[in-house]
């Protein structure tokens, strides 16, 4: 069905998609409005928009290398930046950003900063270079220009472990939405999930997921936006709330000195269940020290640059050019969603705080708040909690404790938009998950097939056969995943963080060195992975054991400790021994001119 | 000096430059996220609040397609420009 002229035919055919899409939304509210249940709606927005998807990556099926792995090279600029925002955009940054937040304030948004800067180093320091190097995955890179299978291995090790560590908190949030939207358990939600998103990238493998992530990205940016501007002019906060809600700032700051930041007793604290916070710092305050804010910034902007699977998509692109200006888009449409995070918490914390809003809960009674329905509902999801600790019948801020990912899915309900609007955020939820578990299940098989399998182990393979194996490996990534996911061992969004520190730690350094170093070696290249991996690995280990750590590197930094000792052992190992090869001098500098044919294509 | 190394030395120059603007949005003035937040911002926000949800993300979207531009430029000086469009 995908012809030649698809291509110059996208602008139309996404155009159609996003209006019906569109209709769908307006249908579902007329469904509403003539008695449509809540849960009905719900499965009707899940269901309708993963089949969609579904019926995407069945078109895009493929029996070609070049379409499976790097989706023909054919993906223009605007596009590719719409995939990417998608493939980037997980469920953590839907679900749990705003959440985040809404309870830690500035030392959160490091994370905002990190997750938007490292797309500056992509752009200049990598992705111009993969383009015109013709790879197929990250680790055809460094073994190419490293040369040896002991280089490639080791890179498809580091991208093993970050991206697996990434994938199954993924996987977990496509079960968390399932399971709410379809009402069926978490255990089997998670393999719901995992079946959706299999379908999008079993058949079409990188073209497949091209063009399902774009399609995600329209749902997901429409779940997002739609709510923030609804709820902002509804509470008369702005018709623009990124410009215009400096007052309610002011006021939720007003608002935290009036009631105050009570410290709960421990005995009382036990009673919160597991996994809900309260508020317990200002809004807008700037509440970390300059290192804490930036170590955490900094180890999210270097791991941007080394997830093989925002790599990869720069792959796909039809020239270097192309793949600048698309990492350009690509950062636009992450920017979209980025600054309106802040703007939701803004608004979901003020629709609670304010007791002149008649969605204000704190100060109120206990009993009237235990009343209200959205309480009950979300209370009963486990995701919010009132008691009263000290015992005055009325809710104080230090009363209240909600889950981080209810401020994205609750919001709606409790400012009173009609049931439609969640259903969509819960479609735009998955859509968010689904995306980001596609690109890096991908990624997984995509370097384990054609590193491992065709590179080191049977470089006859024929075409067919390396395709088999590429999909087989899909499969059973993604069900190790949704295995392990299925299990709960760790929260979303930390497991997310965790992965950047592995990829730095590990890749950061070979890969720009690759380019910009033409001393790097072989041997360095070896050491800087294997001993980067290893340390920052063990300084997790030792800090999670009760290690005090150093630097102030935390668990969630430790990538900088681990990328600092990739640098030093690669530089000094690569200096020791003796200079690449003449051939591989002549390679860097072919691969720092973009015009003429790639690198591989060559061989 | 050769046409290629040439064309290198302009590229490394952008990219230092690119580099310096994104240390200062990203790193440098959170140095003094304390001090900036007292200041009133665009739009009425405390400025390191701005920076954080709006100013240092946009400014980073903008440096993007410079960066992509300037290098556009230089490899046309060079000859080395691609043919065809995105």
């Amino acid at each position: 069905m995908i012809k030649g002229n698809f291509i110059d035919n996208l602008p139309k055919v996404y155009g159609i998609y996003t209006g019906g899409f569109l209709g769908f939304i307006i249908i579902m509210a007329i469904g509403e409005q003539m008695g449509m249940t809540a849960k009905t709606i719900g499965i009707c927005f899940v269901a309708f928009t993963v089949a969609i998807y579904a019926i995407i990556g069945y078109l895009s099926r493929t029996a070609q290398a070049d379409a499976y792995y790097v989706a023909g090279r054919q993906v223009p600029t605007v596009f590719n930046g719409m995939a990417t925002a998608a493939d980037w955009m997980s469920g953590a940054s839907f679900v749990a950003m705003a959440g985040g937040i809404y309870f830690k304030g500035y030392g959160y948004m490091a994370l905002l900063v990190g997750w938007t800067g490292g797309y500056v180093l992509v752009a200049s320091l990598l992705a111009p270079y993969l383009r015109k190097f013709g790879c197929y995955t990250v680790p055809d890179f460094i073994g190419t220009r490293y040369g040896g299978n002991l280089t490639r291995f080791l890179a498809v090790v580091v991208l093993t472990v970050a991206s697996f560590t990434y994938v199954t908190a993924q996987i977990n949030a496509t079960g968390t939405i399932a399971s709410v939207a379809l009402d069926i358990p978490f255990q089997y939600a998670v393999y719901v999930g995992l079946i959706s998103i299999l379908l999008c990238s079993m058949l079409g493998g990188m073209r497949g997921v091209t063009w399902t992530q774009v399609a995600q990205y329209i749902v997901l940016i429409i779940a997002y936006l739609l709510p923030v501007f609804w709820i902002s002019n509804k509470i008369g906060a702005g018709f623009f709330p990124h410009f215009m809600l400096a007052d309610e700032v002011a006021r939720i700051g007003e608002l935290e000195q009036q009631f105050g930041f009570v410290k709960n007793a421990a005995a009382d604290l036990k009673t919160v269940p597991k996994g809900l916070a309260g508020i317990t710092k200002a809004h807008s305050a700037v509440n970390a020290t300059p290192w804490g804010f930036i170590s955490l910034a900094l180890a999210m902007m270097m791991g941007t640059a080394s997830l093989p699977h925002v790599m990869m998509r720069y792959f796909t692109t039809p020239s270097v050019k192309a793949a600048r200006k698309s990492v350009g888009w690509s950062l636009f449409f992450i920017f979209l969603l980025y600054s309106s995070a802040p703007m939701l918490a803004t608004l979901s914390k003020l629709s609670l705080m304010d007791p002149t809003l008649s969605t204000g809960i704190i100060g109120k009674s206990i009993t009237d708040v235990q009343a209200i329905d959205w309480y009950q509902n979300w209370n009963s999801a486990n995701l919010m909690f009132i008691s009263d600790f000290n015992g005055n019948g009325t809710l104080e801020l230090n009363e209240f404790f909600m889950g981080g990912k209810a401020v994205v899915l609750a919001t709606p309900e409790i400012a009173g938009l009609p049931y439609v609007i969640s259903g969509l955020v819960a479609a735009g939820g998955m859509a968010a998950a689904m995306s980001t578990a596609d690109g890096l299940i991908l990624a997984i098989a995509n370097a384990i097939s054609h590193d491992v399998y065709y590179k080191i182990i049977d470089p006859k393979a024929e075409t067919a056969k390396r395709l088999v194996v590429a999909r087989v490996l899909l499969v059973v990534i993604g069900f190790a995943g949704a295995t392990i996911a299925a299990m709960e061992i760790q929260g979303i969004l930390g497991s997310v963080i965790w992965a950047f520190d592995f990829a730095m730690s590990g890749l950061f350094f070979p890969l720009v060195l690759g380019v910009w170093w033409k001393r790097a070696n072989r041997e360095g290249a070896i050491a800087g992975m294997a001993l980067g991996l290893a340390s920052g690995m063990g300084y997790l280990i030792w800090v999670r054991n009760g290690g005090s750590g150093f630097l102030g590197i935390t668990q969630l930094t430790f990538g900088i400790f681990g990328s600092a000792v990739s640098l030093v052992s690669m530089v000094v190992v690569s200096l020791i021994t003796s200079e690449p090869s003449a051939a591989t001098q002549r390679m860097v500098d072919e691969v720092r001119v973009p015009s003429g044919r790639s690198i591989i294509g060559k061989q | 000096m050769s046409k290629q190394a040439q064309h290198w030395e302009k590229t490394r120059g952008l990219l230092m430059m690119t580099l310096a603007i994104w240390f200062v949005f990203s790193i440098g003035i959170f140095l003094f996220g304390a001090e900036m937040n007292e200041v009133t911002g665009p739009f009425g926000y405390p400025l390191t609040y701005w920076f954080t949800c709006q100013g240092s993300l946009g400014i980073f979207v903008i440096l993007i397609f410079w960066f992509a531009n300037r290098q556009e430029k230089i490899d046309e000086e060079f000859g080395f420009s691609e043919r065809g469009d995105d």
